[in-house]
C-alpha cells in the first residue's frame, strides 16, 4: 500500500491515509475490548489477571473451532456470523469458573499471591489451548473473505474490517451504557470505590464480584472472537494481547475505561502509523510512549494512583 | 504471610555437610548425573538473586530471564566476535552485561511496585527476547550460538571425546565453588544492615521510608544484585549448555524461574536453593513424559498457592518445628 | 530561635483546604498537643511538616533551614522523625532488628551489603537500651508481628526515637490501646522529651491525655488555628470549648 517509508514530504493520499486509520481503528476496536476488561476488572476487584490474555485466545480459537465445526467445507451463511459470540461466551464461562475457585480464596492475601495463580494459570491455559487445538493456527477467514471488500478511493478494504470497527463501537457504548445508565452499573461502581461500605449497605460483593470478573472475560473473549476470522488463533497470541492490553492501561490508567478507550485509540494510530513508516521499530515506539507515559503520569492519564 | 521461624545460626553450620557433600559426589554417581546436579546448581544461584527481590524485598518480577540470557549471550558474542573461550572473561563479561541491562531496567521498574512492576519486567524481557529474534544475524535466531568448552582459569579445554568427563569434573567443581561463594554471599547480604532495609521496605514501604530508608535506591539496588546473580547463571549455564538461544530470553523461562523459587519456597534463605536443584530434576525427568510441561508447572503452582505457599522449604521448617514441640 | 515555623503553610485537597495558611511553631524542649475535630488538618500538617505530603504553597522552617522541598530522608537527617496512626512497625523483623534498622539508617550504614547486622555491637547494644527504656527488651527476638497492639505503638515510637531526632511527631500515640496501657506510653514521650530535651508534638484525641501531660495546646479547626497556649487558657477559652469540647473536660 505505501510506496516509500515515511520521510518528511511524502504525502499520502486520502483514501490511503484513511486505509491507514481504519486500521488503526480496527486495532483499537480489539484492544479497547482487552484492556477494558483487564481495566474493568481491576476497578471493581483491584486484581489483575495475568492469564486475561489467554482468556481472549480462549475466545478465538472457540470460536474459530466453532465457525469450522459448523463449516464442514460449504459456504458460511449468514447463520455463522451469530457464532461469533461464541467465543465471547466460553471466555465468560471460564470466568465464572475460575474467580470462585481461584481468585477468591486469596482476597485476603498479599498480593504476590494473586499474581502467581494467575500466572499459574496463564501456563496452564497456554498449554490447555495446545492440547486441545494442537500447535498449528486456526483459522476462521472464510467469515473474513465472505464479505469481500470495499473500494475506499483508489485502494481496496476489506468489509470484515468494518464489522470489527462497529462491534468494537457497540462495545464501548454498550459498556458505557451499563456502567453509567443501569442499576448493575451503580452496584458496580459503589463497589470499586468503597468495598466495605458497598458491603455494609447490602450488596453482595462476593456475588458482584463474579459478575465483573465475567464481564471482563466477556470482553476479553468478544476481542477474540471478532478478531479471529481476520488473523486466525495461534499459540501465543495471549501473552502478546497481554503486553499490550498492558501498554493500554499503562497510558489510559488501570481502572479506567475512559482511559482504556483513549489508550486504545492511541496504540491504535501509534501502531499503525508506525508500522507503516518504520516497520521494525513498531515494538519500540509502543513500548517508548508507555514509558514516557509511566515517567509522566505514573497512575495513567485517567487513572487513580 | 506468616512468618516462617528463623532457621538458627547452628542450623546454618549443617551447610558446611552440604557442602562436603557436593564435593565428594562426583565419586559416587554417573557423570551424566553430576552435569545434571551443576545444572541445579545454576538454576539455585538463578533462584537465589531471583528471591532477594521477592523474599526479600516484596517485588515479584516476572521477567528475570532478560538478566539471564544477557550472562548467556554475553559469553556466546565474547566467542563468536572476539574469540576467545577463557571462563574468567566470561564471567566478566555476563556478569557486566546483566548488571548493565538490570540497572537500566532496574531503574525503570523500580518506582513500581506490584502489578505495574510484575508486569513491566515482563514486557522489557519480552523486548529484549524480540530483539534477540529479529536480529538473528547478530544473535543466530532460533538456531542460537554455540559456545565451546571453555578454559578454566587457564587450562585449556580438552579434546572432544573427554568433554562429559570435563564438565562433570572440572567444570562442576568450578560452577560448586562459584555457588558456594555466591550463596554466602547472599547469606550475607540479606543478614546485612542493607538486608534488613530491604525486608523493611517489605514489610511498610512507608515506614521503612520514614525510618530513613531511601526506597526507591535500595530497591534499585537490589534489583542490580539480583539480575548480577540470574546472569552470572546464565555465564556458567551456557558452556554446559553448550548453546545459546532466544528461548532462554523468552518469558516461558523467567516463569520457571519464579516457578522453581517459589516451589523451594521464598520465604526462607534456602528454599530457592532447593527449589532450583529439585525443579531441574523434575524437568529433565518429566519432560521426556509429557509436552505439556508448561501445564504441569502451572497447575503445580495453583496447588502451590492454595495449599502449601511456604513451598518445600518452609513447610519443611514448619514439620520440624511442630515434631521438636512435640517431642 | 524556635525550634520549628511553619508560614502560611497551605495545602488543599480538591476545594477543601486541609491546612489553611498555618503559622504554626514548637520551641526547645517542649510536649505541644495538636488537637482538633476530624478533619480539622492535624494529620495533614504533620504530614506536611514530616514530608509526607507537599504543600501547595508555604513554608516550613526547621532551625531556620527551609525545609519545605526536602526530601523525607534528609529531613530526618536534619532531626525530624514521626511515628504513624495507624500502627505501621516491621512485622517480620524481631523487635530488635526494628530499633537497629532505625540506627542504621541514622547512623548511614544500610549500605553496607557484606558485613552482618548482627556483628555490629555498638548498634545492637544501643537498640536494646532503647528496648529497655520503653519497656520491651523482653521481646527483643521476637518478631514484631506478635507483640500486643500497645507494645507495637510503643515500637513505633520507639523507631521515631531512635533516630535521635530534636522534634517528634506522635500521631495519636495513645489511640487503640487499653487506658491502663495509656499512661506508660505518654510517661515514656514526657521522660523523652524531658532528659533528651527534644520537643514533641501529639497529635491527640484524649483530653484527659492532653491537658494531662502537654505544656502547650495547639488547637486547629477546617484547616487553621483556632487558639494556641497553655492548658489552663485552652480550658477557659470560650470558643474553644463552645467549639470542640461541648462541655468543660474533666480535671
Amino acid at each position: 500500500m505505501l510506496d516509500s517509508p515515511g520521510v518528511l514530504g511524502h504525502v499520502a493520499p486520502v483514501d490511503v491515509l484513511l486505509v491507514h486509520l481504519l486500521n488503526a481503528l480496527l486495532y483499537a476496536s480489539v484492544l479497547f475490548l482487552i484492556a477494558g476488561g483487564l481495566s474493568l476488572i481491576y476497578g471493581v476487584m483491584r486484581i489483575v489477571n495475568l492469564a486475561h490474555g489467554n482468556l481472549y485466545a480462549v475466545g478465538a480459537y472457540s470460536t474459530a473451532w466453532a465457525v469450522g465445526r459448523m463449516l464442514g467445507g460449504g459456504q458460511p451463511s449468514l447463520m455463522l456470523y451469530l457464532l461469533l459470540p461464541v467465543g465471547a461466551v466460553t471466555a465468560a464461562a471460564l470466568g465464572a469458573i475460575l474467580e470462585p475457585t481461584l481468585l477468591r480464596p486469596l482476597y485476603k492475601r498479599a498480593e504476590e499471591y494473586q499474581l502467581l495463580i494467575t500466572f499459574g494459570l496463564l501456563l496452564i491455559l497456554e498449554d490447555l489451548l495446545r492440547f486441545i487445538w494442537g500447535p498449528y493456527p486456526l483459522s476462521a477467514s472464510s467469515l473474513f473473505e465472505a464479505l469481500g471488500s470495499l473500494s475506499i478511493g483508489e485502494s481496496v478494504y476489506p468489509a470484515y474490517n468494518l464489522v470489527v470497527i462497529v462491534v468494537g463501537g457497540i462495545a464501548a457504548v454498550a459498556l458505557w451504557a451499563l456502567i453509567y445508565k443501569t442499576k448493575f452499573g451503580v452496584i458496580l461502581r459503589a463497589t470499586s470505590q468503597n468495598m466495605r461500605m458497598a458491603s455494609a449497605l447490602g450488596v453482595n460483593v462476593n456475588r458482584v464480584y463474579m459478575e465483573a470478573f465475567t464481564l471482563g472475560c466477556f470482553m476479553a473473549g468478544l476481542a477474540g472472537a471478532i478478531i479471529v476470522p481476520q488473523q486466525g488463533a495461534v499459540l501465543g497470541m495471549g501473552v502478546d494481547a497481554l503486553i499490550l492490553a498492558f501498554v493500554v492501561v499503562v497510558i489510559g490508567g488501570l481502572g479506567s475505561l475512559e482511559g482504556a478507550l483513549l489508550g486504545a485509540l492511541m496504540v491504535g494510530i501509534v501502531r499503525e502509523f508506525g508500522i507503516a513508516f518504520f516497520p521494525e521499530v513498531e515494538l519500540a515506539v509502543l513500548y517508548f510512549m508507555a514509558a514516557v507515559v509511566l515517567l509522566i503520569r505514573p497512575a495513567g492519564l485517567f487513572g487513580h494512583a | 504471610m506468616n512468618p516462617i521461624p528463623a532457621l538458627p545460626k547452628r542450623a546454618l553450620l549443617s551447610a558446611i555437610p552440604i557442602a562436603v557433600i557436593l564435593f565428594f559426589l562426583p565419586l559416587l554417581i554417573a557423570p551424566y548425573q553430576v552435569t545434571l546436579l551443576a545444572y541445579g546448581l545454576i538454576f539455585a544461584i538463578a533462584a537465589l538473586g531471583f528471591n532477594l527481590l521477592l523474599g526479600y524485598t516484596g517485588l515479584l518480577s516476572f521477567g528475570h530471564s532478560a538478566y539471564f540470557g544477557m550472562g548467556a549471550y554475553a559469553v556466546a558474542f565474547i566467542v563468536k566476535y572476539f574469540n576467545i573461550t577463557s571462563m574468567e572473561v566470561f564471567l566478566l563479561g555476563g556478569i557486566l552485561a546483566s548488571g548493565a541491562i538490570a540497572a537500566l531496567f532496574g531503574f525503570l521498574c523500580v518506582r513500581y511496585t506490584r502489578i505495574y512492576f510484575g508486569i513491566l519486567t515482563l514486557a522489557l524481557s519480552q523486548v529484549l527476547w524480540s530483539l534477540a529474534f529479529k536480529f538473528y544475524w547478530v544473535t543466530g535466531g532460533t538456531d542460537g550460538l554455540r559456545v565451546p568448552t571453555p578454559s578454566l582459569l587457564g587450562v585449556a579445554n580438552p579434546e572432544r571425546e573427554e568433554k562429559m568427563i570435563f564438565l562433570a569434573h572440572r567444570y562442576y567443581y568450578y560452577v560448586l565453588v562459584i555457588f558456594l561463594v555466591a550463596a554466602s554471599a547472599m547469606w550475607v547480604i540479606v543478614h546485612s544492615p542493607f538486608g534488613k532495609a530491604l525486608q523493611a521496605i517489605r514489610d511498610n514501604e512507608t515506614r521503612a521510608e520514614f525510618v530513613g530508608v531511601q526506597v526507591w535506591r535500595y530497591r534499585w539496588i537490589a534489583f542490580l544484585v539480583s539480575g548480577i546473580y540470574a546472569g552470572l547463571a546464565g555465564t556458567l549455564w551456557v558452556p554446559l549448555n553448550g548453546l545459546t538461544t532466544p528461548d532462554i530470553l523468552h518469558w516461558t523461562f523467567s516463569g520457571k524461574i519464579v516457578f522453581f523459587t517459589v516451589l523451594g519456597g521464598f520465604q526462607t534463605f534456602m528454599g530457592p536453593i532447593i527449589g532450583g536443584v529439585v525443579y531441574n530434576y523434575l524437568e529433565t525427568y518429566a519432560v521426556g513424559h509429557t509436552v505439556y510441561w508448561q501445564m504441569v508447572l502451572g497447575v503445580v503452582l495453583v496447588l502451590l498457592v492454595l495449599v502449601l505457599p511456604a513451598g518445600i522449604a518452609g513447610t519443611a521448617g514448619r514439620l520440624l518445628l511442630r515434631l521438636r514441640r512435640a517431642t | 530561635m524556635v525550634l520549628l515555623e511553619t508560614k502560611s503553610l497551605t495545602k488543599y485537597f480538591g476545594d477543601t483546604h486541609a491546612v489553611d495558611r498555618v503559622h504554626f511553631s514548637v520551641a526547645h524542649g517542649e510536649l505541644l498537643a495538636l488537637i482538633g475535630s476530624n478533619g480539622a488538618g492535624k494529620t495533614s500538617l504533620v504530614n506536611l511538616i514530616s514530608g509526607l505530603l507537599r504543600p501547595d504553597s508555604g513554608t516550613i522552617l526547621f532551625q531556620g533551614a527551609d525545609v519545605t522541598t526536602m526530601p523525607v530522608h534528609d529531613r530526618i537527617r536534619a532531626g525530624i522523625a514521626r511515628s504513624f496512626q495507624l500502627v505501621t512497625v516491621f512485622d517480620q523483623l524481631d523487635t530488635l532488628d526494628n530499633v537497629a534498622l532505625a540506627i542504621f539508617c541514622r547512623e548511614g550504614k544500610t549500605r553496607r551489603l557484606l558485613s552482618l547486622a548482627s556483628s555490629d555491637h555498638a548498634v545492637r547494644n544501643e537498640a536494646f537500651e532503647i528496648l529497655r527504656e520503653f519497656g520491651l527488651e523482653a521481646k527483643a527476638s521476637q518478631p514484631a508481628g506478635g507483640l500486643s497492639q500497645g507494645e507495637r505503638k510503643l515500637l513505633d515510637i520507639a523507631l521515631a526515637y531512635a533516630l535521635r531526632p530534636k522534634l517528634l511527631f506522635l500521631d495519636e500515640p495513645t489511640s487503640g490501646v487499653s487506658t491502663r496501657e495509656k499512661a506508660p506510653i505518654m510517661n515514656i514521650v514526657t521522660s523523652i522529651v524531658r532528659s533528651g530535651k527534644i520537643s514533641a508534638v501529639i497529635v491527640e484525641h484524649d483530653m484527659d491525655v492532653v491537658f494531662r501531660y502537654s505544656d502547650r495546646i495547639v488547637v486547629m479547626h477546617e484547616g487553621a488555628i483556632l487558639a494556641d497556649g497553655t492548658p489552663d487558657e485552652i480550658r477557659r477559652n470560650e470558643q474553644v470549648t463552645t467549639t470542640l469540647l461541648g462541655t468543660s473536660p474533666s480535671q
